[in-house]
């Protein structure tokens, strides 16, 4: 049992072709495994079993004592870093940060990212085939909330033969699952590390959210979310949607220094009917498009709800204090200046909150003109603290591990 | 280690909490949780040294003191310090009684615009003092309050500050011996240790 779990545990990293950056973890293969049910969800309702579809970067050591967990955000999956073939245009979401010689070194830690549960990357999810009625689940999947990918996230630990992970890290929706690890399982992790997170939505998030879902729904082709047994999709609605997500994504700076107000076609000339078309709006057309023709819209729903809902304090009284009372772990904390969708004060309120509650942490507010989505791209001062940070862990680690064979 | 953090150092007891308001590279709270076991969190805004109190793994969060220490609850500190800060606030009175207000006790150090260096310099050249310590000119300078010790003084008598120590430092062995006579003419740092 225990050497299978370990040759799926390692990464297949020997091939990696000249083409590829030598810091790219190169070719990767992502990985899936069943679990056994039942398995109960926040909502009540209980899976039979479910997969995980996950990637790993790097090599477990033999203590298994240096693991880290990926969280992804609301429409990550579990290709983080490295490329599926040479011919792959572009690495996973995260690939500026994993990999040799990066902030989350693949030289020291052994990488875990999956495909969350609900996701439509092949992990179980509304376009999973449903067992009770042999049908697409669609919109019957049942919501769930971010500790309920916690706690699969925590059999999949489990299944990697990982009792305790050196740290677990997620910018977004995936810092809130990361934060919610360490108040589930405290004692299954020694760093938390959030980035451009925060412990609630603020009412104008949630509007957001509202309208990306609006928008879906409100397509002809949604048909009550069931498009996949009648052979529709709702690719509008998604594309709208994701545009509508994508400005809140980056800053007004930005967006400004991107496309200003220039033009794709038309003109202003006068006595002219011409339309006029400004590059943003193609710009924001084509990531809609490219979305819709890869994401499911009954799982952007429930990943959007399962943000709105998620409060991190909320069966602690609304004391985040109370809340971060129960973690053990250390945090480090980053946001970044143009992010007004998870702005610095939101992060500040973690920092104060786990400072209240005397737990160590590190924050720091990078200054970056590119908005929320400010966490997945180079930025020098980010990647060096990130670095330092994580250096540390690995580290601590490695002395952790001295002082027990002394002992 | 700086002449007044090595005083710091022995003025803050042993396995208490320490906020150190722009702790610079966090070499202090570093040796404190070491030596100490003294746990805490420092305070800075300038990223190169944020960046290297991660290295060192000392708990530092970012945050500009001007806008004072709201986020902080009364009391929720046993020693507040503050290391060559003080100069470059805004408001530096309304600091040091949010730091009275954190913490039980303050600890202050700021360089003496009242040292005979700078006096001299002032008087005999007409022109703002530029040192070793004071290594500004006065259009980038960050010190846009300086003070002597007899200044500090005034102040803490004017807000019933009580003075629990202080202590006169200077770099040089001459100042050294006469900083105990003269500690306004010829200290070149001063540190307070204070509480309400």
């Amino acid at each position: 049992m225990r050497k299978i779990l370990t040759t799926e545990a390692q990464t297949p990293s020997s091939g990696k072709p000249a083409g590829l950056p030598a810091n790219s973890v190169g070719i990767v293969e992502p990985q899936s495994h069943t679990f056994p049910g039942p398995f109960k969800l926040a909502c009540g309702r209980v899976l039979d079993e479910y997969t995980l579809v996950y990637e790993t970067y790097g090599t477990l050591n033999a203590d298994k004592n240096n693991g880290v967990l990926i969280c992804h955000a609301l429409s990550g999956h579990h290709h983080a870093a490295g490329y599926h073939s040479e011919d792959d245009k572009r690495p996973g979401w995260w690939d500026h940060y994993i990999g040799p010689g990066k902030p989350i070194d693949t030289n020291k830690f052994f990488v875990v990212a999956l495909n969350n549960l609900g996701g439509c990357h092949g992990s179980t999810g509304p376009t999973s085939i449903n067992p009770q009625t042999d049908k697409p689940w669609g919109p019957d999947f049942p919501p769930l909330r971010a500790r309920d990918w916690v706690h699969s996230q925590a059999q999949l630990a489990d299944h990697l033969g990982i009792r305790q992970w050196a740290a677990v890290v997620g910018g977004s929706l995936g810092g809130m699952q990361a934060m919610r690890w360490a108040l589930e399982y405290p004692d299954r992790l020694r760093h938390c590390v959030v980035i451009a997170s925060a412990m609630k939505l603020s009412a104008q998030n949630i509007a957001f959210n509202e309208t990306a879902r609006q928008a879906i729904t409100s397509d002809p082709d949604f048909r009550d979310g069931r498009y996949l047994e009648e052979e529709t999709l709702p690719r509008h609605g998604l594309a709208v949607a994701r545009m509508i997500g994508h400005i809140t994504y980056l800053s007004d700076d930005g967006l400004g220094k991107k496309f200003g107000r220039e033009l794709r076609s038309g003109t202003f000339k006068q006595g002219v009917e011409e339309l006029v078309e400004f590059q943003v709006q193609s710009y924001l057309r084509y990531q809609g498009d490219t979305f819709s023709s890869s994401f499911d819209p009954n799982t952007y729903i429930l990943m959007t709800r399962a943000l709105d809902y998620f409060d991190l304090a909320r069966e602690y009284d609304d004391d985040p204090v109370k809340a971060f009372s129960n973690a053990r772990c250390k945090f480090l904390l980053v946001s970044f200046t143009s992010d007004w969708r998870f702005a610095p004060e939101r992060s500040r309120e973690i920092a104060d909150a786990l400072m209240h509650a005397n737990l160590p942490v590190s924050y720091a507010e990078v200054e970056s003109p590119m908005g929320h989505d400010a966490f997945l791209l180079p930025n020098a001062r980010y990647e060096n603290l990130f670095s330092a940070y994580m250096n540390n862990v690995a580290s601590e680690k490695s002395s952790k591990r001295e002082n027990e064979v002394a002992a | 280690m700086r002449k007044d953090l090595d005083i710091i150092h022995n003025w803050i007891a042993p396995e208490t909490r320490v906020l150190d308001l722009g702790c610079g590279d966090g070499a202090l709270l570093e040796r404190l949780s070491k030596e100490k076991q003294v746990g805490g969190y420092g305070l800075e805004i300038d990223p190169d040294q944020i960046q290297k109190c991660i290295e060192r793994g000392v708990n530092v969060v970012e945050q500009n003191l001007d806008n004072g220490l709201k986020n902080f609850a009364d009391q929720s500190f046993d020693t507040v310090v503050m290391t060559q800060a003080l100069q470059t606030l805004r408001f530096p009175h309304l600091v040091v009684e949010e730091m009275l207000r954190v913490g039980r006790e303050c600890i202050i150090t700021f360089p003496n615009f009242g040292q005979w260096k700078a006096r001299w310099h002032l008087a005999v050249s007409g022109r703002m003092p530029v040192s070793d310590l004071l290594p500004y000119e006065w259009y980038d300078t960050p010190n846009i309050h300086f003070c002597t010790f007899k200044d500090f003084e005034v102040l803490c008598r004017q807000h019933g500050w009580q003075i629990l120590h202080r202590q006169v430092v200077s770099e040089s062995p001459v100042s050294g011996v006469l900083k105990d006579f003269l500690p306004n003419l010829f200290g070149e740092t001063a540190i307070y240790h204070l509480t309400r």
